[in-house]
């Protein structure tokens, strides 16, 4: 049951030699110690595993590692460019759009792929596109507010 | 990237455990060590095995190394509530130094002193004086240092950004790092240390970014399952389909016979062991058992029958007047019975924990709100000395009260001292729902009465099962008994079937979601605007200061009479954790289908000093938006032992499309020391939207959550 998997993992090739029904969250956290990934559900119903595959939000805890065959993965050790953050990951912080964090890569991924489909979506449609990710600590108009401002929608403070 | 701040920090340095103060004194080497003491942080009181090693009145150590850095020990952890940015706010405000250049390192018993638990919004209100403390010492030392090398008086010198200078002449400075070489000062003192006063803040009472956040946004803080060691191994434990249920049969030869895979069995802890998470999984599927589940007793519904009967003996916390004289001096009276289920906290991360055992010494990492309370317990598990046994705690993933409580950390010191190996115990999803500490069913009743000019008369207050938090009467009743009939935490195995704990503001959730639709319910009887009755009703100056203030901040309008067109709006308010709190809801109902969606929530809360106004303002709106859970959504449901909801699926959590315009107000208050703020927003959330409710629809909504086959049965009840 040993499949040959490669593709790109934030920018850089990745070669593997493993089971490809694997999942590839897990593959992320231990294989190749990216535990930035985080598992919160085990469903695909939290969204805090999300990664993006060719731009897309995918949960991680649900796709098979050879569903990546030949692709482009992201995750959140992949966004800053060294010790620039990304401007999604800038917002975030400027507008304490967090508070455990433990859902944040996956809140800032998910966003990601929402802005790369729509730049300038409305309040109504970062709702609509985030329904997925649960936050238990409650940040989430904080986190409105940061993909408004990732998306040069809105000033870096607060209001 | 900035990681200067790390929750439980030295995460890969040493494999020392439990090491004693001194040695701990001497490892830090030279420089000036102020140890404080504070006796109401309630170390002095705690048992001596969970003190074992310190002295029992040290809560917080402040390090000022020869090179200048400083170090602050709290033995407090970050589970999301901000306080690594709060509390090197206050130890910069009264040391006087840059934010920046402080670090803090938490949750770690073998470095912090001890602390009995991360809960009850109290390391603000009484860690924070102890912070304070030391850190004003600890300027005090250097100041005197300073005199002494610069040849001046003490009072001829400032203090700013952590160098000392004579005020009149700024060039002639030393800094703290120049003060600190050479010295071994280790300083006691106690809370008299002078501090800054709220005209002098300069650090405190403004609103710094995160510290925690560099790392947050970027994938690098770490979490207790993300930390590896050499030869680890992931645990799946083989658990019962109920709780209660035994096992008959159980066959884990197939599983044992999987490459890799151990089954160990440490006094009846059965676990699955393999090099990956993965493979435990596999392993555990295929582990065959007969289980013997008991009849259900009691379920969602025959619940709250249960509490009422079963419960324990009352106790009366609060009494005033003669009850049966109030019933005689009503014109008016109601009695209602209220109705709360189990609620699950559901953090995102699940419990987890990874223990190493070796050479009779334990280091175990946990995500839990309380590593001091569980080293004894640990130690126990083991038969090892409590110092023997070292608790780390990495960044905590969400607590909510539910990690006060860690079974998973003595469940992986075991199945470690069983394997001879590292082991990883992370539960899943579905075991976070079987083994929570669940906010408990509770039952409410109110028997209340008032004059025929609208003034309360009688207040005959019982409460089952949820415990006396927020239930103190601060409206003027001249005739009042509070009864509470048992605690949050649980009163024996056949009370509750399964574990109940301590749930974001324990029991107050519960109590103002009926004492505050109670008096909601009298204001209407009276025909008096809801926010009149109450400012009638109580004389309490803190609690008239937040009623006027959301009432002015939401534009409030007096009614007398519900709206009953699907649009309504709510009031309620509460004391909890020393702070006031008051809140209005604006809410769409939709009568055809009952769903209900909140649209704006304004809370208006008095917290006394407020060290980090937009780290207040966060815990605010956290509150309010995990209010909407208890209030509208969540439920646990279950059968006997058997819990139905297993993942968030059936269990609804608040999703962003449910959140509501929310603005927060906070009412200045600097008379008064810093009090607490990761609660009390939370504890109207119940009747403030059930109060909305009834102005929508005349329906009054007497059991939590409101969902929408609830709302829907009641409009049509009329």
């Amino acid at each position: 049951m040993s499949d040959s998997i490669r593709f790109r993992l934030n920018g850089h090739p990745v070669s593997l030699q493993t089971d490809g029904t694997r999942k590839l969250l897990w593959v992320l956290r231990n294989d190749l110690e990216l535990t930035g990934t985080k598992y919160g559900c085990g469903e695909g119903v939290c969204g805090s595993c999300t990664v993006l595959v060719d731009g897309r939000a995918v949960h991680a805890c649900q796709a098979d590692v050879a569903s990546v065959q030949g692709k482009e993965v992201v995750t959140i050790e992949g966004l800053a460019r060294g010790d620039r953050l990304h401007p999604l990951q800038q917002a975030f912080q400027e507008h304490g759009a967090l508070q455990c964090g433990y859902c944040t890569p996956g809140m800032i991924l998910g966003a990601h792929a929402l802005l790369r489909a729509n730049p300038r979506p409305t309040r109504e449609q970062i709702v609509q596109g985030m329904e997925g990710h649960l936050c238990r600590c409650g940040a989430h108009q904080r986190i409105i507010a940061a993909i408004q401002t990732a998306s040069g929608q809105r000033g870096g403070s607060d209001e | 990237m900035s990681s200067r701040a790390k929750s439980g920090a030295v995460v890969h340095a040493t494999g020392a455990t439990g090491m004693p103060r001194r040695d701990f004194v001497k490892a830090l080497g030279g420089g000036i060590l102020v140890l404080v003491s504070l006796p109401s942080t309630g170390a002095a009181g705690a048992a001596p095995e969970l003190q074992r090693g310190y002295p029992t009145d040290i809560n917080a150590y402040l390090h000022i190394a020869e090179d200048g850095k400083v170090t602050l020990f709290s033995g407090k952890i970050e589970m999301g509530q901000g306080v690594m940015t709060s509390l090197t706010q206050m130890a910069a405000e009264d040391l006087g130094v840059a934010l920046m250049s402080i670090h803090i390192v938490m949750g770690d018993t073998a470095a912090c002193p001890f602390d009995a638990g991360t809960w009850g919004s109290m390391t603000t209100r009484f860690f924070g004086p102890a912070v304070r403390a030391a850190a004003a010492q600890a300027r005090l030392i250097l100041t005197d240092l300073a005199a002494t090398r610069l040849g001046v008086a003490r009072t001829a010198l400032s203090v700013e950004d952590g160098v000392v200078f004579v005020t009149a002449a700024r060039t002639r400075r030393v800094t703290f790092g120049e003060l600190a070489r050479g010295q071994r000062i280790t300083h006691t003192v106690d809370e008299r240390a002078v501090l800054r006063s709220v005209r002098e803040f300069t650090v405190m009472g403004r609103s710094p970014q995160r510290l925690d956040g560099p790392e947050k946004v970027t994938g690098a803080a770490k979490y207790t399952a993300d930390i590896r060691l050499p030869g680890m191994l992931y645990a799946r434990i083989i658990r019962p389909p109920a709780h209660g249920a035994t096992a008959r049969r159980m066959d884990t030869s197939a599983a044992e016979a999987m490459a890799g895979v151990r089954v160990v069995d440490h006094d009846g802890l059965k676990a699955v062991l393999a090099p990956d998470p993965e493979t435990a999984e596999r392993a555990l599927r295929l582990v065959r058992a007969d289980w013997d589940v008991p009849a259900p007793a009691f379920d969602t519904e025959s619940v709250f029958d249960h509490l009422v009967q079963a419960a324990a003996e009352g106790r009366t916390t609060e009494s005033a007047g003669d009850i049966e004289a109030g019933r005689g001096q009503s014109a008016r009276m109601l009695d209602v019975t209220y109705r709360h289920p189990y609620v699950a906290h559901a953090p995102m991360e699940p419990h987890v924990a990874l223990a190493e055992v070796k050479d009779g010494k334990a280091t175990v990492w946990a995500s839990t709100q309380a590593p001091f309370s569980l080293r004894p317990q640990i130690a126990r598990a083991l038969g090892f000395r409590p110092e023997d046994v070292r608790v780390i705690t990495p960044y905590v993933g969400g607590g909510f009260g539910g990690k006060a409580a860690g079974p998973q950390a003595v469940e992986a010191a075991r199945l470690a001292l069983a394997a001879g190996r590292p082991v990883q115990v992370a539960w899943t999803r579905a075991e976070e729902f079987m083994y929570d500490t669940f906010d408990p069913a509770a039952v409410v009743r109110v028997v209340s009465g008032m004059d025929a000019n609208g003034r309360l008369t009688l207040w005959d207050y019982q409460v089952y099962a949820a415990g006396g938090r927020a239930t103190e009467v601060f409206y003027d009743v001249p005739n009042t008994r509070v009864r509470t009939y048992g605690g949050t935490g649980g009163e024996g195995s056949s009370y509750h079937l399964f574990a109940v704990g301590p749930w974001r503001a324990p029991g107050a959730n519960t109590n103002r979601f009926a004492a505050e639709q109670q008096i909601d319910a009298m204001a209407r009887a009276a025909g008096i605007d809801a926010l009149e009755f109450r400012l009638r009703n109580t004389k309490d100056p803190r609690m008239l200061s937040v009623l006027r203030a959301v009432g002015q901040a939401s534009g409030w309008q007096p009614s007398t009479a519900p709206q009953r067109t699907g649009r309504g709006r709510g009031l309620a308010c509460g004391i909890d954790a020393g702070s006031y709190v008051a809140e209005v809801a604006d809410v769409t109902v939709d009568r055809a289908t009952g769903a209900v969606k909140v649209e704006r929530v304004v809370c208006a809360q008095e917290m006394g000093i407020v060290v980090n106004p937009d780290g207040a303002k966060m815990q605010m709106e956290g509150c309010i938006t995990m209010g909407l859970g208890y209030a509208l959504a969540e439920e646990v449901r279950f059968e006997g032992g058997r819990i139905h909801d297993t993942n968030f699926d059936t269990y609804r959590l608040p999703r962003f499309s449910w959140v509501p315009r929310i603005e927060t107000v906070l009412v200045p208050n600097d008379d008064l020391a810093p009090q607490g703020g990761g609660e009390p927003a939370i504890i109207t959330m119940g009747a403030v939207v059930a109060n909305a409710i009834f102005d929508a629809t005349g329906a009054r909504m007497l059991r939590l959550p409101m969902t929408p086959e609830r709302v829907l049965a009641e409009i049509r009840r009329g």
